[in-house]
């Protein structure tokens, strides 16, 4: 491959790279796994001035389960969440990213904060209601799931931070499914869905969230879905006709693999079966 | 047709094995080289600069800030090179055809034609400069309007791809029986179906490559092609370059599949930059130059009609393909759709078939021959037909194949075309299939699954390929006329220590020749085939040859080879005889020696008679000259027709339109085995190119001519995880047309699949209401057909 031309440099401290992030101004990029940002350059649709190698700055790695919540290092790399046990609904998602060479490299906090709508972990995070911890010059800071995203590739996160951690709520008491619909397993998901299901001590819906993957410019909850079902029961029919619901809300962007319409059906019948699966009557 | 003598008095060491390949361990540690791997002193680098537009008009190109930036050594447009002898070569010419040709220079002058036109190119001391220079390279164009649809193309006011033809037709052609619409019209039955072959890449793993290297009157060219000697020919006549000043090498190839048989703009382009400036110029094609610049194939719409008896006998064949040319006629644009017409027939007996083609301009990147080259497209035709006719006649789907099949003792067989189909038998391998897989199963399979929401369906492929390129009394003036023939050469030298080496004209990217024309030699030589270097690709050794493609390197090549081999044995035997005082013709191969039939203690190894020949040739019989080395030229009396059957299994989600394949088996006959692994590697690499196109890939423009399949994300080439594992076996029927009894399998498995998975689809969705569909067999296309069927929404 053949980028534009970009300076580089691999900070060997958090402080160093806000400094350098800071001082190469509003074309510096940071580089962890690099496998969504090289591609775009490859392509000549990036021109970075500048790329801030995160991968020999300390701290940025590991999984520790703390309060209810694991807490992921910023550059824990794909490959690491299939590895870990007992990560539930995360390591099934981190399992089915892209391929082999891709979770081998990819991070989680490169994917979320590259905030591509037809990615998986920020569909995970929005459904689990995590949030991400970001460091700027003026120290860290904590931004919910629901507030991250705004917009195609577009975040909450200042040009001048970087985000160090992800908190991803351990989510006992729920039951989870996934479903991403692909046309060959390394692509990306035409419509992906995560759903968690807790059920109450009468086997009713206590608590319910699904969120969908590639149905709009950010992760979308499936709201209309989640109120026919919170509180109600959990059997066949009720699943069914929440699932119905699942598009309400959604704005899904028609590609090649798949118009607007088919992505509705999609959405349907995964939502469906993720539901049957997190209720545990698939 | 006269059956080929066979010499049985070789050894059968290796011949039938499955030898490993004798390539790999070069290729698998990285050791090989391709022309990526190579330098020069002085090298420049090349970057190109192509259009971002589908047809404009260049109103002015500016090249002032690419040559400003340091190491840009020249940038060239279509301008500068006025003095080339013509535009790149089309090698149809069928006497009586008008073809309009527009010309297709290897830079666009005054008007670009498709996406990724070549309009400059920029010569840099480094590659990374070399892009970044060709992006400073400002170009003003004019757009206008663009033709993209080849069935409203012809249509009066239809926007033009070459204006200054005044149409968009490049030209008309037919073949088989006039009698065609009396016999349709007398048919109890008529099937018509409108089938889409859709476009796709060829995508060897190793884009293109060229490095040129002119120096003191001399070039030598370095490329990534299957036809060196093609490529040697057309530079000599397009630089104004007598022949031998040429020197044309294929170093590796990593694939080839048709999008390397070709004479390329790049290839001219880089040899008259490095002529101009006297230096070396390397140009390595990217992924995305390749998805928009290397020739396409396929992309051809027919409408089919099949006629038939009540009780199934098929009576007619008419096909009227209107095929995408794309913007310019290639080296055998024109040919690609042709050559499905001579196996118009499939593998029946029909008494008139007749095919109609009309070749259109569009602005597209132009189309070419991709692995199979107009016999997939007639193959899918015939066979996705054939299931439709069973259905509307209420027969089983192999009942009336094997009612309509040319009988196995009808070989050698003429069809309605006039082609002589030379061997098969088609029964048999039809037979042999169903010992793998037993379509009552399958059927009775399929309640407990749609239970589970899954539509399983089962398709078949009965079918034959013309392969072979190409005799010459039937492609040639005395024939069809299409264009010459292509016959192949050989040289084989037994060095004075007995090692063998072998030079071909072919020029093989990866099958696996170099292991399987050892064989074939080692045999008849009684040596171990690690002894016999294959050596091809280079016109500046061995004889002249005309390249890989159309499975032709076995039965053409090594047909060859093999009778290169046969004049040294028949000098060694001559030798032998003559030193131990015997008959050169009870001079027998045995346990890798020379022996004298019924004296097997008189005998001479293979070494000893070459040290006898190079070094002492006084004791050769009166009159031999020295030495042991022959030179062959081959020219086929017809060609060869491997043939077979397919079956496919499908699971269709029913809620999704989802298609996986789940089983796939394949009977081939492709005559004796040389080495049935490389076979079944042929197969099962045939097979996935025909699932991916059935099921994953399509080369797609919006309808400006923009391209929007230009990576591999877009462009989904199946994985190993999209495809089941293969199922194969073999029969095997002889040819008679060489002594080896050889046919071709390199492109049989993307002849016939994509009917097979297509029928499959069509099985798997008649409960649904769905009676046909085309490919691509796209989620969203199944999903709508079964909606559609159902009479609207999900």
């Amino acid at each position: 491959m053949i980028p534009p031309e970009f300076d580089y440099t691999a900070p060997t401290s958090l402080d160093e790279a806000l400094s350098a992030l800071k001082d190469g101004g509003e074309d510096a990029k940071l580089l962890a796994g690099g496998h969504s940002l090289i591609p775009l350059m490859k392509l000549r649709l990036a021109a970075p001035s500048l790329l801030v190698d995160l991968r020999h700055v300390p701290g940025l790695g590991g999984i520790q389960r703390e309060n209810g919540s694991f807490r992921v290092g910023a550059m824990t790399r794909h490959v690491e969440l299939q590895n870990a046990g007992e990560l539930g609904v995360y390591q099934r998602v981190a399992t089915l990213i892209a391929d082999q060479q891709v979770r081998n490299r990819g991070t989680i906090g490169g994917s979320l904060a590259h905030g591509d709508s037809a990615s998986d972990l920020p569909t995970a995070l929005v459904a689990a209601e995590g949030s991400v911890t970001a460091t700027g010059p003026d120290g860290p800071r904590e931004i919910a799931a629901g507030d991250l995203f705004l917009d195609y590739l577009t975040t909450s996160l200042d040009p001048e931070e970087i985000v160090t951690e992800v908190r991803l709520p351990a989510l006992e008491g729920y039951g989870w499914g996934y479903r991403k619909f692909t046309r060959r397993a390394e692509d990306w998901a035409m419509v992906g869905v995560v759903a968690l299901v807790k059920k109450g001590a009468d086997g009713s819906c206590e608590d319910v969230r699904v969120a969908f993957t590639n149905m709009g410019s950010t992760p979308l909850r499936a709201t209309a879905t989640e109120s026919a079902l919170r509180g109600g029961g959990l059997d066949a029919d009720a699943i069914r006709g929440a699932a119905m619901q699942a598009p309400e809300g959604t704005d899904p962007p028609a590609d090649r693999n798949a118009s607007a319409d088919y992505k509705r059906h999609l959405a349907r019948v995964l939502t469906q079966q993720a539901l049957e699966e997190a209720a545990g009557i698939a | 047709m006269s059956t080929v003598a066979k010499d049985d008095r070789t050894q059968k060491a290796s011949v039938g094995t499955s030898l490993r390949r004798k390539e790999d361990p070069r290729l698998i540690t990285g050791r090989a080289t391709y022309v990526d791997d190579l330098d020069a002193h002085g090298l420049l680098h090349a970057a190109i600069v192509r259009s971002p537009e589908a047809h404009a008009k260049i109103v002015s190109i500016d090249t002032s800030a690419a040559l400003e930036r340091d190491d840009v050594v020249a940038v060239y447009t279509g301008a500068d090179m006025a003095d080339l002898g013509g535009p790149l070569p089309c090698a149809w010419a069928p006497e009586g055809i008008e073809v309009n040709n527009p010309p297709h220079w290897p830079l666009a002058k005054g008007t670009v034609k498709h996406v990724g036109d070549p309009v400059a190119i920029v010569l840099c001391e480094d590659r990374y400069t070399a892009v970044d220079a060709a992006e400073d390279v400002f170009v003003e164009y004019e757009p206008l309007p663009v033709c993209m649809d080849i069935e409203t193309a012809l249509d009066e006011g239809a926007p033009l791809a070459h204006p200054e033809l005044g149409t968009n037709k490049s030209h008309d052609w037919g073949l088989g029986g006039e009698d065609i619409e009396e016999a349709l019209a007398n048919s109890e039955v008529v099937v018509e179906r409108r089938i889409v072959n859709h476009r796709i890449s060829g995508a060897p793993i190793e884009p293109r490559g060229v490095l040129a290297d002119y120096r003191a009157g001399s070039l030598t060219l370095h490329s990534s092609t299957q036809v060196p000697h093609f490529v040697r020919l057309f530079t000599a006549l397009l630089l104004g370059m007598s022949e031998e000043r040429i020197r044309v090498i294929a170093p590796e190839v990593g694939g080839g599949f048709g999008a390397k048989l070709q004479m390329t703009g790049e290839e001219l382009l880089c040899a008259w930059v490095s002529k101009q400036l006297a230096r070396p110029v390397k140009w390595i094609e990217t992924r995305s130059e390749h998805m928009a610049v290397c020739h396409h194939g396929r992309d051809q719409i027919a409408t089919v009609r099949m006629g038939a008896t009540r009780d199934g006998k098929i009576t007619a064949l008419h096909a009227r393909i209107i095929g995408d040319m794309g913007a310019y006629l290639m080296l055998l644009t024109p040919t690609i759709p042709a050559l499905g017409a001579f196996v118009m027939n499939g593998v029946y007996d029909i008494p008139v078939v007749r095919t109609d083609i009309t070749g259109v301009f569009t602005n597209r990147c132009a189309t070419d021959a991709i692995r199979g080259a107009g016999r997939p497209e007639a193959t899918h035709m015939i066979e996705v037909t054939i299931d439709q006719l069973a259905a509307e006649l209420g027969m089983d789907r192999l009942e009336l194949r094997r009612k309509n099949f040319i009988p196995k003792e009808n070989f050698p067989a003429e069809t309605a075309v006039g082609i002589v189909y030379d061997s098969g038998d088609y029964a048999g391998a039809l037979d042999k299939l169903l010992e793998h897989i037993d379509p009552a199963q399958v059927e009775a399979e399929k309640a407990a699954l749609r239970e589970k929401g899954i539509l399983r369906g089962i398709g078949f492929s009965t079918y034959t390929e013309i392969c072979g390129l190409a005799p010459s009394r039937i492609t040639g003036p005395a024939g069809f006329g299409l264009q010459t023939g292509l016959w192949e050469s050989a040289i084989v030298r037994v060095t004075v220590t007995g090692a063998v080496t072998v030079y071909t004209g072919t020029s093989p990217p990866g099958q696996g020749h170099e292991t399987t024309m050892a064989q074939i030699v080692a045999d008849k030589l009684g040596v171990d085939p690690q002894n016999v270097e294959i050596l091809h690709g280079d016109t500046g050794t061995g004889a002249m040859g005309l390249g890989t493609y159309g499975s032709r390197s076995t039965a053409v090549g090594t047909e060859s080879i093999a009778r290169a081999t046969d004049k040294v044995v028949r000098k060694i035997r001559e030798i032998v005889a003559h030193t131990l005082e015997a008959s050169p013709d009870d001079i027998d191969v045995m346990d890798g020696k020379f022996v004298v039939r019924g004296s097997p203690d008189k005998a001479m190894a293979l070494a000893d008679v070459a040290g006898m020949a190079h070094v002492r040739p006084e004791l050769l019989p009166e009159g031999m000259e020295p030495a042991l080395e022959e030179t062959s030229f081959y020219d086929p009396q017809n060609f060869v027709f491997p043939f077979g059957a397919h079956a496919c299994v499908i699971d269709i989600e029913e809620a999704t339109g989802k298609a996986k394949v789940v089983r796939y088996v394949a009977v081939d006959d492709c005559g004796p085995a040389i080495n049935p692994m490389l076979i079944d590697g042929q197969v099962h690499g045939g097979i996935a190119q025909a699932i991916g196109q059935a099921l994953y890939e399509h080369v797609a423009y919006d309808e400006d001519g923009q391209l929007v399949t230009g990576t591999f994300v877009d462009y989904a080439l199946p994985t190993a995880a999209e495809l089941p594992m293969f199922e194969t076996d073999r029969t095997e029927t002889p040819s008679p047309v060489n002594t080896l009894g050889v046919k071709g399998i390199g492109e049989a498995g993307t002849i016939a699949a994509t009917p097979a998975v297509l029928n499959a689809v069509i099985d798997a969705l008649r409960p649904t209401g769905v009676t046909f569909m085309d490919m691509p067999l796209f989620p969203e296309a199944i999903w709508r057909a079964m909606t559609d069927a159902k009479g609207g929404a999900a």
